[in-house]
């Protein structure tokens, strides 16, 4: 109990301090400098209408590199954590028909909806790790919906280091032709989509990058959910 | 007067540091850290709005002039993922202190060591 209420007392004090620390910055108020630039410009220099996008593989793309390397090393740190000689499924109950029935009609639905969102991600609102996710959950479901499901291990580990070797190869393409890693060759050097702002086929490398980062969060977030589920057994 | 935005994220992040602080099931902890997560997060995203502005999508009608400021929102689209590979991981430790211990108890594993 005194603790609980030591407790309580010292994050009121953290609290009153951060707010008073946010008083000074005024909810809704006007304070872009570097993103005035990046609004003014992210049509003309990146090709992308969606700036979060552009901002996030175009201007800051080495923040989206060490995040896959972050999401890269925790599935490798699950599989490793989890390793055991001999793992299976545990789940011993079937799912309902209902349940198997309506997971088989909306898998294809879930699958699209999570590629429209990696591929349009310089379009719409999403890219690729929202995609990836998405398209993750499909197999998380026929993880929940079939005893006995498991993914084709040796289709998914080679397509999540592929897709991370291509993005990391685009960069390096970028290296060669423009001088610094990550530089958008295809809208920059090639100017193949100008012209074409707001359609599908532009901003350069942007669709590119992000088709197969939701292609490698996709595979490896399935990954994590392969792992967990499993079990040793006894033998 | 504060904002309301920036009361929640701060309650948030209270919230969460309180079930860090005192919660005994590590699980729990787990949770509170996820919360505490979301509460900065919440504040991030709350810190780049302009009053009256839409998203950063510029499209017909929207344009550079009254869109949000993009960058708070790239930073926590990279902060949401990162949130999820720790939790994850996290999550895996559990599995093996429960396997290893039998208990999820904080202060039991404490004084079990090995």
């Amino acid at each position: 109990m005194l603790k609980r209420a030591f407790a309580i007392i010292t994050l009121l004090f953290i609290g009153l301090w951060m707010a008073s620390a946010l008083s000074g910055v005024d909810f809704g108020a006007d304070r872009m400098l570097v993103g005035k630039y990046y609004l003014n410009n992210v049509m003309m220099e990146t090709g992308a209408v969606n700036t979060v996008t552009a901002v996030v593989v175009n201007y800051r793309g080495f923040d989206t590199l060490g995040e896959v390397t972050v999401l890269f090393i925790a599935s490798t740190g699950v599989g490793a954590l989890l390793w055991r000689r001999k793992k299976e499924r545990t789940a011993r109950t079937e799912g309902s028909v209902v349940l198997k029935t309506g997971a088989r009609i909306l898998l294809p639905f879930i699958m699209l909806f999570g590629a429209y969102i990696f591929i349009h991600g310089h379009l719409t609102p999403g890219g690729g790790f929202p995609g990836g996710a998405t398209i993750a959950t499909a197999f998380l479901m026929l993880y929940l919906a079939f005893t006995s499901y498991e993914i084709e291990h040796r289709v998914f580990e080679p397509l999540e280091g592929l897709a991370g070797m291509g993005y990391v190869t685009v960069g390096l393409i970028g290296l060669a032709i423009g001088g610094y890693f990550l530089f958008d060759w295809i809208w920059q050097t090639w100017g193949w989509g100008h012209g074409n702002i707001g359609r599908l086929f532009s901003a350069g490398f942007i669709p590119v990058i992000y088709t197969l980062i939701g292609l490698k969060v996709g595979t490896e977030l399935t990954g994590i959910v392969d792992n967990m589920v499993k079990e040793e057994v006894s033998e | 007067m504060i904002s309301a935005y920036y009361f929640g994220a701060i309650a948030l992040i209270l919230i969460g540091f309180y079930a860090v602080l005192v919660k005994r099931n590590v699980l729990k902890m787990l949770v509170g850290l996820s919360i505490m997560e979301t509460g900065v997060n919440l504040l991030l995203i709350s810190v780049g709005y302009v009053s009256g502005r839409s998203a950063p999508i510029l499209s017909e009608g929207i344009g550079p002039s009254n869109a949000v400021d993009p960058i708070p929102q790239a930073l926590v689209l990279t902060a949401i993922v990162i949130g999820v590979a720790t939790t994850a991981l996290a999550l895996t430790i559990v599995i093996n202190l429960y396997e290893k211990y039998k208990t999820l108890d904080a202060e039991k594993i404490r004084r079990l060591r090995g």
